[in-house]
């Protein structure tokens, strides 16, 4: 009998990033398998840290807007959103009415741009090239919308703290509308290339399970809860910036996969082009500030504001001590709290199922390591 | 505007429960949480999530306040769902060198959340199963988020043995 080989020694651990295409940035995952199932992994992150809440301490209340923009950089318009709310909270201030409608418009419009480039990487990610090309054709549309709006695409600063810099430019509800009529269709076509396509189906179905139990316990929101079952999303449960005015539903899974998460985030897009356009019918007339000091000095005081944006729960944990600079600013960011339960997710899985349940939680690291 | 005391059946049966290891009740800007002695934390979280549903740990932060004699606030921001729809935050006091229990015995999520306080605030959570940084390097030494971390500040000896740069910046 020979003597025991390595070939005995069944565990093996293999390194994940962080420079790998199917992580989305740069995320380690460090995995520990025996064959081809995934026995465990360790995400390590940090990469990108730029010490974003230190940088707040130092630049006024208004310098600091731009910088959130940079955290989750594919739905910057949100991040923003949640940062101006807490401060406003602060201050005791309220936006305007057609501040707060137009505000709703461009973070519907975020929400869907986002979730169009998760569905283009996490659909390339599974193997299929095609929707990527489709996706950004369409996302291609929503941030001409925020160029024309306030000259920048990505990282927008759209709005100001007590409202918005810029009114809305003449076509701007042309634009929104016909967006919103070109977008229903395309959705459709999305639908028809994954839905029911064999392949789609296999590589995500039952993968990647987290119940509604476990996402209460990982802290794990957004579309991942909604997937389990949990009819939960802070726009409806704790509305801010007029959302209890539209009408829209919260669209929810019931397996817990990855499959579900996807049907969710389609709905969502769905649910998103519906309050744009109701948003853009009703847009009242009126100022698009609130009056709010030429510099701000909230009073002494902490509050914490969170916002339902794509990714989940966006929290800001905002402390004043009464002068111009922040006295800290705590991002709660999605993206970090919920690559926590990966983990639980990969165990048992896969090494190929791996990458599509990186994908499915839609991390983005710059928000995970600010 | 200051804190407004915070009143409410589940005040009420805190009170009872914990006496006066919860030093204060208050409401600002609408939003209510309590102030508790440091070992009580752990405590009050473990029967707010058994007894009153508070099964949803948003977040575990810090501030450094440097002229205090108790240094350092550690918030903890608890959600409870529909049908209560609440959120409270639990928020307690340590000096320096003080540590706190850990909250991973009660909510998974505080694993990480833990971590980074750790990380920013060099904060020790007593019993966290693997206390390390999460955001910066492992060798890195200083805390950043403390007030008295300058802002240009770095590990220069950390910058000069792993990316070459003689000068340290």
């Amino acid at each position: 009998m020979p003597e025991a080989t390595f070939l005995d020694a069944n565990e093996l651990v293999l390194n994940m990033g962080p420079q790998h295409p199917s992580t989305h940035g740069v995320l380690r995952v460090i995995l520990k398998l025996d064959g081809e199932k995934v026995l465990g992994c360790e995400c390590v992150i940090g990469y990108l840290h730029r010490g974003v809440e230190k940088i707040a301490e130092h630049r006024t209340w208004t310098q600091f807007a731009p910088y959130v923009d940079r955290t989750d950089y594919v739905a910057a318009v949100s991040n923003g959103l949640g940062y101006c709310l807490a401060v406003e909270k602060l201050l005791s201030v309220e936006a305007p009415p057609r501040a707060q409608a137009v505000r709703v418009a461009l973070t519907e419009l975020n929400r869907i741009s986002s979730h169009l480039l998760w569905l283009g990487t996490h659909a390339l990610d599974i193997g299929a090239i095609t929707p990527v090309f489709y996706t950004f054709r369409e996302r291609e549309e929503a941030l001409k919308i925020f160029e024309n709006y306030c000259g920048a695409r990505l990282t927008t600063h759209a709005f100001r703290i007590g409202g918005l810099q810029y009114e809305t430019y003449d076509r701007f509800e042309k634009e929104c509308l016909a967006f919103c009529d070109m977008f229903g269709p395309k959705v459709d076509e999305y639908e028809e290339l994954l839905t029911n396509n064999r392949i789609w189906v296999a590589r995500t179905k039952g993968v990647g399970i987290l119940t509604a139990e476990d996402c209460k316990e990982f802290g794990v929101t957004g579309p991942l809860i909604r997937a389990a079952g949990v009819e939960w999303d802070l726009r409806k449960v704790q509305p801010y910036s007029g959302y209890e005015k539209y009408d829209f539903q919260i669209p929810a899974g019931k397996n817990a996969d990855t499959y579900d998460r996807y049907l969710v985030r389609m709905q969502e897009m769905r649910q998103s082009a519906r309050i744009v356009r109701q948003a853009v019918e009703t847009l009242p007339e009126g100022p698009i500030m609130a009056k709010v000091p030429k510099v701000i000095k909230p009073p002494v005081g902490e509050c914490y504001v969170s916002i339902e944006a794509p990714k989940g729960e966006l929290g800001y944990y905002v402390a004043s001590d009464g002068s111009t600079q922040p006295y800290r600013v705590r991002i709660r960011p999605p993206s970090f709290v919920n690559l926590q339960a990966l983990d639980r997710m990969c165990r048992g899985s896969l090494v190929a199922d791996v990458v599509a349940i990186i994908g499915t939680i839609d991390i983005v690291l710059g928000e995970v390591d600010r | 505007m200051a804190a407004t005391p915070w009143d409410s059946p589940l005040v009420a049966s805190l009170k009872s429960r914990f006496g006066d290891q919860i030093t204060e009740f208050s409401t600002y800007v609408g939003q209510n949480f309590l102030v508790a002695q440091p070992q009580a934390a752990i405590p009050i979280l473990e029967h707010l999530k058994i007894e009153e549903e508070f099964d949803y740990l948003v977040d575990i932060t810090a501030l450094h306040h440097p002229k205090r004699e108790k240094q350092f606030d550690v918030v903890y921001i608890l959600y409870r769902f529909p049908p209560h729809n609440e959120r409270i935050r639990v928020k307690t006091m340590i000096g320096e060198g003080e540590k706190v229990a850990t909250a991973t015995t009660v909510h998974v999520a505080a694993d990480w959340l833990e971590r980074e306080v750790f990380d920013m605030f060099g904060i020790e959570f007593e019993g966290h199963p693997n206390l390390k940084r999460i955001l910066l390097p492992e060798e890195w030494h200083g805390h950043p988020l403390r007030k008295d971390y300058s802002i240009l500040q770095q590990d220069n000896q950390w910058v000069k043995e792993n990316l070459g740069i003689e000068s340290g910046q």
